[in-house]
């Protein structure tokens, strides 16, 4: 619940950040921290009162296939937002990487990392 | 004026929309169906204990495609915005003695530990992303202590596309031996005893193929990342 809260305000930050500043660089800091808090919301949703982490050891059940299965059911949270967060944030690593080249791009064609010198992209 | 005026409004806006999921937000005390079958069938049918793993590998395995698909585009992309100049060195500092002696002691334990992690991703928590990404994390740690440390560009290529194909052929493989309905279905071998490393099926195989996919499309994007860094 806290956790869910403190990721939308994350989102709320981030976007204040990429809409406000006007260097490349904190743009995508800004991206970065919406990334964050979208990750932070998903783990968030997927959280069960009171229960532990979807993978069956000795502290979930001691005995082994189907029956193991059975009780692991009733003491984990719920393992498909962990999941997606799992890809999402090797994805938001690379999307980020991706935009720090376009901005080491950008920085060579125009010579500048301040988005208002950049004026043929404006509509 | 009208611009932080507008800014304003958005953000407003925005809290305003993300409001009802803060305040009528409760936490479950149960798993929903569809996640109780998930961590069941986990255990049951694939003999994995880990659920998260079943959910990235196996129920949700044509998304982990994609999103391996997602990987490279994003590869290629820094590679092409970044293009390659053989003819310039670039100019790197010295790593300091600390560095050098601790990357020394460290990259292969790291290089360990990565292949750790994605082999054991079906028994433990991680797999192929973090183990990817932890390689990846060792040759930055070689690439930042030694001047002269460069990479082999066809290895990377060559490692990253045997591993892609093969990630697509393992998929293929229950295709053809399971029935219509099995794409990336693991069982076509052995699940073997539960806990034990080589069980569950063709998970292992997977994750380790993704590891290696994601490692060395990491190592590839540092690559092109650091020989650009100085000026025309």
């Amino acid at each position: 619940m806290i956790i869910l809260i403190h990721g939308l305000m994350l989102i709320i930050i981030g976007i204040w950040a990429m809409l406000t500043r006007k260097n490349l660089i904190r743009i995508i800091i800004g991206f970065a921290i919406v990334d964050t808090g979208i990750n932070l919301v998903l783990v968030a949703i997927g959280y069960i009162k009171g229960k532990t982490a979807p993978i069956i050891n000795d502290a979930v059940s001691t005995a082994q296939g189907a029956a193991a299965g059975m009780q692991a059911v009733d003491k984990v949270v719920d393992p498909v937002p962990s999941a997606l967060v799992l890809t999402a944030i090797v994805i938001g690593l690379a999307v980020t990487a991706l935009m720090l080249a376009y901005a080491i791009r950008m920085h060579k064609t125009g010579r500048s990392l301040n988005i208002d010198d950049f004026e043929e992209q404006k509509w | 004026m009208i611009k932080y005026l507008l800014i304003a409004l958005v953000l407003i806006g925005m809290g305003w929309l993300f409001l009802p999921l803060a305040t009528e937000y409760f936490t479950p005390t149960q798993l929903n169906n569809l996640a109780a079958n998930y961590v069941y069938g986990s255990a049951a049918d694939l003999n994995m204990p880990n659920a998260v793993t079943s959910v990235v590998v196996t129920y949700r395995g044509l998304d982990t495609l994609g999103e391996v698909t997602v990987l490279f585009l994003a590869t290629a992309g820094v590679g092409f915005f970044l293009k390659r100049k053989n003819s310039i060195k670039s100019k790197r500092r010295h790593g300091s003695e600390i560095l050098k002696s601790g990357a020394d002691l460290l990259a292969p334990l790291i290089i360990l530990f990565g292949i750790y992690i994605f082999t054991h991703g079906h028994l433990t928590p991680g797999g192929g992303f973090p183990g990817g990404v932890v390689l990846a994390s060792a040759f930055l740690l070689l690439l930042m202590a030694q001047e002269h440390f460069t990479f082999s560009h066809s290895v990377i290529q060559f490692t990253e596309s045997l591993s892609g194909i093969a990630y697509v052929f393992i998929g293929l493989a229950g295709l053809l031996l399971l029935g219509l309905n099995h794409f990336l279905d693991p069982r076509w071998l052995n699940l073997g005893q539960w806990g034990k490393l080589f069980s569950a099926g063709a998970v292992p195989l997977i994750y380790s193929f993704i590891g290696l996919k994601v490692g060395s499309e990491m190592s590839g994007m540092l690559d092109s990342l650091q020989s650009d860094g100085g000026d025309e």
